[in-house]
């Protein structure tokens, strides 16, 4: 069931959910973040699309269009960094953290530079552009350096107050974000704080046969799916992890315990995403039977979000295959 | 070099269905770029239906010219010329963008025969067009190397490192075409990162530069034949374009950037590109 403590929407599993882009939320922390005078916002050539226009409008004076040149972007947020502001660069993911990657790495982690990056367009959703600019390796670029926290929002809501958090803290944090308009599953009195995970959906009984865990908007098939199995009699939890570095270690193993079985979902690869994070951590501390939702080795191509969610295997159906083919292996 | 008046005027009828089909293309697709793909459509019937060297019965033959479009987000145009020489089936075209599809929203090398490369990604095209030229000289190969690249990816350090590079080089088997329609998405080139002079930029990296009318085909051919005849350096063409020539409402508007036309806008288009034939030299406006 719908873990009340949470106050999720209403409109959830609806049917007419109320629809926003995360962007959009993005933008409007970017507002709030503003507030502070030592905030500033660098775009690379696309101000409306990743929603720095708000900001532009507000503070023109703390805004910066370098032109398409990710990396010149990158090495001048960190020089800020170094130098009292609290820079926030955009550009899509593909690109930023895509190609400026080393210029992360070196000039604003290493060099502990107070960047906030925030990589647009993730994912297989960016849709009728085609793999050049779907990103699926963003969370493994970022999560497999040191010093730079990831953060993957679920929902517009939450991408604002992940925006307003990163600005929060001290130090370089990635910020995950996507171009369509997906459902709003939090309110504004959902709790985030980074280094935090969140059961979204919880077991109506003592006894749960499955973790399914994951971030991002693609988790709303996990609690399609988690809703579905429970007619099954098959009861979940869905844990949200908005905050993949740091992980909460403690609120993950603690179910998994219970559970003795994981599903990973996640619209990036499988391959050193949240699948990847989760289950480096069970391997350590308690190695379950586990499955893993996200794309297997290919990249993307156009189409509608629907279409390729259908082909990737993302749906909530295939979220029950996956399901019902772990507890398998739970029992066997 | 003579080129017959006939052919002219082949090559602006042939550029005008080229536009057609993009707006149709675009429509149907319903998203997509519009300004960049008009603009180009003048020089791209020039190099496809004169300049270059190619087969669409057998695109990877081995001596074929070698086109990169490096600014990827205008291939509806590419893919226009490409199923207008015989490439795929017209019928295609309204795939543009959809599931499945070959026409990928960015060109895939490996989705359509007759992309050279994937692109989409800005400020890559230039290198591996130099890849592509010095490979060519090691293999004592006689095919030239034609780079598109738009004025809004030179923001990309990586297109500069290329610029210097073929300079370098010399690389005299290399002709580079700059779409310079003065649009990027955030507004005029001037306002959102000034390249000019940027003559003197490429003439600096040791490049011989041309400037030509990128709607007037005649010149633009010389200009062309006059690279091949330049042995001690690359040339690069600035092609003053455009943006959505063709389609008053579309002309010089940045917001046309990335946005396809609705049902409506592509009715009004059609109708104005029709009316215009073949003749849409920019001395005739
Ligand atoms: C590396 C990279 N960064 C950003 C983008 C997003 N983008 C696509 S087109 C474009 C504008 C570039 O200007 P230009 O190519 O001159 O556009 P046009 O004249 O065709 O409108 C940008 C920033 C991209 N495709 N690649
Ligand atoms: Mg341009």
């Amino acid at each position: 069931m719908i873990h009340k403590a949470l106050s999720l929407s209403h409109t959830l599993f609806s049917g007419h959910e109320d629809m926003q882009a995360l962007r959009d939320g993005y933008g409007r922390g970017l507002l709030e973040a503003g507030e502070n005078e030592n905030v500033v916002v660098i775009t690379a050539d696309l101000e409306e699309s990743t929603r720095c226009h708000w900001f532009s409008r507000l503070y023109p004076d703390r805004f910066f269009d370098v032109g398409v040149a990710e990396q010149n972007m990158a090495a001048v947020a960190a020089g800020m960094g170094i130098s009292g502001k609290i820079p926030f660069i955009n550009s899509y993911a593909t690109f930023s953290p895509g190609r400026n990657w080393e210029q992360i790495r070196t000039l604003c982690a290493y060099n502990d530079s107070n960047v906030k990056i925030a990589g647009h367009h993730a994912g297989l959703l960016t849709g009728p552009d085609g793999a050049t600019h779907q990103s699926l390796e963003d969370i493994a670029l970022m999560r497999s350096m040191a010093n730079m926290r990831v953060l993957v929002p679920l929902d517009a809501l939450e991408a604002q107050r992940a925006t307003v958090a990163a600005a929060g803290v001290r130090g370089p944090v990635y910020i995950r974000l996507q171009r369509e308009k997906t459902p709003v599953i939090t309110t504004k009195d959902t709790p985030f704080q980074i280094g935090r995970a969140y059961p979204l959906w919880i077991p109506k009984t003592k006894r749960v046969d499955v973790v399914l865990i994951g971030a991002g908007p693609v988790l709303h098939e996990a609690l399609k799916a988690a809703r579905d199995l429970e007619k099954k009699k098959i009861h979940s939890v869905v844990i949200n992890v908005p905050s993949i570095v740091p992980l909460d270690t403690k609120e993950i193993l603690s179910w998994v315990a219970r559970a003795g079985a994981v599903v990973s979902v996640e619209e990036h690869s499988i391959y050193g995403g949240i699948g990847s994070a989760i289950s480096e951590l069970l391997s350590k501390k308690n190695p379950v039977p586990m499955e893993f939702i996200g794309v297997d080795g290919q990249f993307g191509q156009s189409g509608t979000g629907y279409e390729l969610y259908k082909q990737y295997k993302l749906l909530s159906s295939d979220i029950i295959i996956a399901t019902q083919k772990v507890i398998k292996r739970k029992r066997s | 070099m003579y080129i017959s008046h006939a052919r002219i005027k082949e090559l602006y009828s042939t550029a005008n269905q080229l536009r057609q089909d993009v707006i149709g293309m675009l429509e149907s697709a319903g998203s997509g770029h519009s300004a960049g793909p008009l603009g180009m459509a003048d020089i791209m019937s020039a190099f496809y239906f004169y300049i270059l060297n190619h087969d669409p019965k057998d695109p990877s033959y081995d001596e074929r010219d070698r086109l990169i479009l490096s600014n990827g987000h205008i291939c509806p145009i590419q893919y226009a010329a490409l199923a207008r020489s015989g490439y795929f089936p017209l019928r295609k075209l309204k795939t543009l963008r959809s599931f499945a599809s070959p026409l990928q929203g960015h060109p895939h090398r490996l989705s359509l025969p007759g992309i050279e490369t994937t692109s989409g990604p800005l400020g890559s095209g230039l290198s591996q067009g130099i890849g592509v030229a010095l490979s060519a000289r090691l293999d004592k190969k006689k095919f030239r190397t034609y780079v598109v690249l738009s004025d809004g990816e030179h923001g990309e350090g990586n297109t500069w490192e290329a610029i210097m590079l073929a300079g370098k080089y010399r690389l005299n088997n290399l002709t580079a075409v700059i779409d310079r329609n003065n649009i990027q998405i955030d507004g005029y080139t001037e306002d959102v990162l000034p390249l000019e002079p940027l003559r003197d930029k490429y003439e600096a990296c040791g490049w011989n530069v041309i400037d030509v009318d990128g709607h007037n085909i005649e010149e633009f051919i010389g200009a062309v034949f006059e690279a091949k005849a330049v042995y001690e350096k690359p040339t690069v063409i600035i092609a003053h374009t455009i943006p959505g020539k063709g389609v008053d409402f579309m002309e010089r508007e940045y917001v046309w950037h990335g946005m396809p036309p609705n049902k409506k806008q592509a009715r009004e288009a059609l109708r104005q590109l029709r009316k215009l034939g073949g003749k849409i030299k920019s001395e005739e406006e």
